[in-house]
């Protein structure tokens, strides 16, 4: 069964989602990796507001190709979460309600799902043209001098994701892996 | 001697990071779609699904198969009877990284210095460029972009000799597995035995230059491979590590001699964005 979400995401939302379930998301939602990623945090370190307003928003890990001429966007699939880990709670503090990205998340970070009610999205990395037709806008927020890692704001229609880590402690990794493994 | 001008390797080099960024090889996407008879898990099919239709858009409309077009990595097999003129190779390479990133509308991950500023270089240079000179006339050239995600999860191991089979076999499947969904599997996964420090973490890297799916030529290290395949097998991580049965599509082997009191291994992890082009001029 496919659920499909809107953001932004409410907490009875985020509390429906499981890990392993297959979700369409429509919506607006936030391109950041790392050197995004560290400058937020910093900002919010010297006092400063965040370029966005992160209360209910997704965050997806990505840093897209230029778009060839008539695209919005180029190819554009998810990065490896786990380097944006040390970023995470900062945001989660301010209401941010899920991220996008690739690969597993360490242990802290899934405890703060559970703290702050929040949702990993895993999107399948490397399907990177296959993910840009879901994306039918895209406006540049802030930090444009760092090129790709610069935050955008994407308009998304049903953009493929699967639940990789729940509010609950779920973990589609741990339990796929362990499904499947003979050694 | 016959002469190339150094203009020929330029053009070369160029047309090949643009058609390995857009088109997955032949032998990868086969590997892909006989994947696909034999996973059981149903989120791994659709991973594999996705896989396969992607490599398909990525082709028909010209567009970077993924986002990380990486890293170029460009290996040049000079033969000793060519003379190359005109100019610096390793300039024309990187002009040809330069030019193709910025008409192939590939992205520009490449940043300097590593440590302290990380600023992007903006055009994706310098390429990392492996040179290898023999036998013949002409010149080989095979490009391998290589993303991140995949290249961060490869390590390599100074083993003992007492360490042995077992203990390669360990360190393999070790690196697979810490490597997992993080890497996007399936993966291709190419190991270096043998040598010493640098040659075998070289050979991993050129052991992936091999077609998917096929076996090296020396029978020992074709039994290498076809065990190493079962044993990564067995972890579990699937298609993009949702769990499953593929989580390789092969190992690819390169061995060489090494010292009395060592034992090299090298591991070098390619995701399924498994890209290389080559060309002979
Ligand atoms: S690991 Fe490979 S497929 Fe995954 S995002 Fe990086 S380059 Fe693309």
């Amino acid at each position: 069964m496919v659920k499909r979400i809107s953001t932004p995401l409410s907490d009875e939302v985020v509390e429906s989602l499981r890990a392993g379930d297959k979700v369409l998301i429509t919506g607006y939602i936030y391109t950041a990796r790392d050197a995004a990623h560290k400058r937020m945090v910093e900002a919010l370190r010297r006092g400063e507001e965040l370029p966005f307003d992160v209360k209910g928003q997704i965050i997806y890990y990505a840093g897209p190709t230029p778009p060839k001429p008539g695209m919005v966007i180029g190819s554009v699939g998810p990065t490896t979460a786990i380097r944006m880990d040390p970023y995470v709670e900062p945001l989660l503090k301010l209401g941010l309600k899920g991220m996008i990205g690739k690969g597993y998340r360490s242990e802290k970070v899934k405890e703060l799902l559970k703290k702050y009610k929040a949702v990993y999205f895993a999107a399948v990395g490397g399907v990177a043209t296959l993910l840009q037709r879901h994306v039918k806008k895209v406006e540049l927020v802030a930090y444009e001098d760092l090129g790709t890692e610069a935050i955008r704001r994407l308009w998304v229609e049903d953009f493929p994701v699967i639940v990789a880590n729940d509010a609950f402690g779920g973990d589609v990794f741990e339990e796929g892996r362990t499904r499947y493994a003979r050694i | 001697m016959r002469e190339v001008p150094v203009s020929e390797i330029k053009k070369a080099v160029k047309e090949l990071i643009i058609e390995a960024n857009y088109k997955i090889p032949e032998d990868a996407l086969r590997a892909y779609e006989e994947a696909l008879k034999k996973e059981q898990s149903p989120l791994g099919k659709e991973v594999l699904q996705q896989i396969i239709e992607n490599a398909k858009i990525a082709r028909e409309q010209g567009l970077p198969y993924c986002q990380d077009t990486g890293i170029d990595v460009v290996f040049i097999f000079l033969g000793q009877d060519v003379r190359v003129t005109g100019g610096s190779i390793e300039e024309a390479v990187n002009e040809a990284v330069r030019e193709a990133t910025k008409e192939g509308y590939l992205r520009a991950s490449v940043v300097w210095d590593p440590v302290f500023e990380r600023k992007n270089t903006g055009d994706n240079t310098p390429a990392i460029i492996h040179y290898e000179v023999v036998p013949g006339d002409k010149i080989k050239i095979v490009v391998a972009p290589k993303g991140a995600g995949s290249e961060n999860t490869s390590r390599l191991a100074m083993l003992k000799p007492a360490d042995g089979w077992e203990g390669v076999k360990k360190f393999v499947v070790e690196t697979v597995k810490q490597a997992g969904p993080n890497a996007c599997p399936p993966f291709t996964v190419g190991v270096g035995i043998g040598g010493n420090f640098e040659y075998c973490a070289y050979l991993a890297k050129k052991a992936l230059l091999r077609p998917v799916g096929q076996r090296h030529e020396n029978p020992l290290i074709a039994r290498v491979e076809e065990e190493l395949l079962e044993e990564v097998n067995k972890v579990g991580w699937g298609p993009m590590g949702f769990g499953g049965l593929v989580t390789a599509v092969d190992v690819k082997v390169e061995m060489y001699p090494c010292h009395i009191a060592s034992l090299p291994v090298a591991v070098n992890i390619q995701c399924h964005a498994n890209r290389h082009a080559q060309r002979e001029i």
